[in-house]
């Protein structure tokens, strides 16, 4: 196959464009379509400080790597989640990464800072262990992006996350959480604005870009994911995608294009407080992660009253309240 | 022929001489779900390999988010 830019030899084949790319040419257009995605969306400002959320996957570590080429102001969180050697190698991956470029990288480690990690969550919590994962990582980023003054926080979604998301709220017909599923869910009181610029490219394409640009990312897979619900989905959408290249883009972006304007419509306001707990924003008196936690380390929460909390006056609902039973897990009220 | 699957790491002596994509129909991997590597380098499910190629494939489906 030649390279549809330059007729070169092909390296990457996008079955859905019918096309292929050489090995020069490929991250030029993978570059372009991360930028048509923060143009579209207005994800991003040349001013920003970007909190980028990273693993030391391909997702995120090639995420990170686009930004930092495109000249943004992106420092990487990494979330020490306690999964034995594969948390350690994930860390040192993305150490790695941030020494080789020079760039910040910040790291909380969940059992130094909140006195539980996720095999113990998977083991004593009433949610499975991908829940809490979740959980945390989204609590842990939008206070970390607020606690360290960053406009933005910015995710490796890439089209498959995304398209097997949609697939499971709709088969549910979760609409709310359909509503919500945006690539980019503005700043709000309480919520950092976030955003998924990889959200147009496959995970063939983002590994493919992370090997082109020689980043060493974490091959392995985490250890507790196997057989979760979001891989059962990835794999329906894989067997159709076989036989019929672009039904997951044309699935996702045209939900984007067509699907989310109708479903906005639908969205249920939701009145936030502040958790009586840590302050953060939630719907209940105590927000999912602090009630999770406390169900995992046994304690009991007592309500103490934060009244001059800017976040008690939080509005709008951000993603706090993703879809967890994406992981088995019902929702809770 | 050398072949390296991973997660869970495992290697396999399977017969060369024939195209990418039909050495993965044999061991029944979408070649959408994988990058395969020689020598360092990707090539596609078009490409020809020899049965002295040494190949990785390696999966890009990650199941968290």
């Amino acid at each position: 196959m030649n390279c549809k830019r330059c007729g070169g030899n092909a390296v990457v084949e996008v079955r859905r464009h019918n096309a292929a790319f050489c090995k020069d040419c490929f991250p030029v257009v993978f570059r372009n379509q991360v930028r048509r995605a923060i143009d579209e969306y207005d994800m991003l400002t040349p001013s920003d400080r970007i909190l980028v959320a990273v693993s030391g996957g391909k997702d995120s570590l090639a995420l990170w790597d686009v930004l930092l080429e495109e000249g943004y102001r992106a420092d990487g969180l990494y979330l020490g989640l306690g999964i034995g050697g594969y948390s350690d190698r994930s860390h040192e991956r993305t150490m790695t990464f941030a020494a080789d470029r020079g760039a910040t990288l910040r790291t909380v480690d969940l059992a130094e800072r909140y006195g539980f990690d996720i095999p113990l969550a998977g083991r004593k919590g009433a949610r499975s262990s991908c829940a809490v994962c979740g959980l945390s990582k989204r609590y842990i980023f939008n206070k970390e992006a607020h606690d360290g003054g960053y406009d933005v926080v910015a995710t490796g979604h890439n089209l498959d996350d995304e398209a097997a998301t949609l697939l499971g709220n709709t088969l549910r017909w979760n609409v709310d959480y359909i509503a919500r599923q945006s690539p980019v869910l503005p700043e709000t009181t309480g919520f950092a604005r976030k955003v998924k610029p990889l959200h147009r490219l496959s995970e063939l394409e983002t590994a493919a870009y992370a090997f082109l640009r020689g980043i060493d990312y974490v091959v392995e897979e985490c250890p507790l994911v196997a057989g979760n619900t979001q891989l059962r989905y990835k794999e329906a959408m894989n067997a159709i995608e076989a036989r019929s290249p672009g039904t997951k883009a044309q699935f996702f972006l045209g939900y984007l294009d067509r699907g989310m304007p109708i479903f906005r419509t639908a969205e249920e306001r939701v009145t936030l407080v502040a958790c009586g707990n840590c302050g953060e924003p939630t719907t209940a008196t105590f927000c999912a992660f602090c009630r999770a936690r406390a169900q995992v380390l046994g304690e009991r929460l007592v309500p103490t009253p934060a009244p001059d909390s800017p976040r008690e006056i939080a509005r709008e609902l951000a993603d706090e309240v993703l879809p967890e039973e994406l992981y088995g897990v019902p929702a809770e009220a | 022929m050398k072949v390296v699957l991973r997660n869970p790491d495992q290697e396999l002596d399977v017969v060369g001489g024939r195209l990418v994509r039909e050495v993965l129909a044999d061991l029944a991997i979408d070649p959408d779900t994988v990058l395969v590597i020689r020598d360092g380098e990707l090539i596609t499910r078009h490409d020809r390999v020899d049965d002295t190629d040494a190949l990785e494939v390696r999966p890009v489906i990650s199941g968290g988010s």
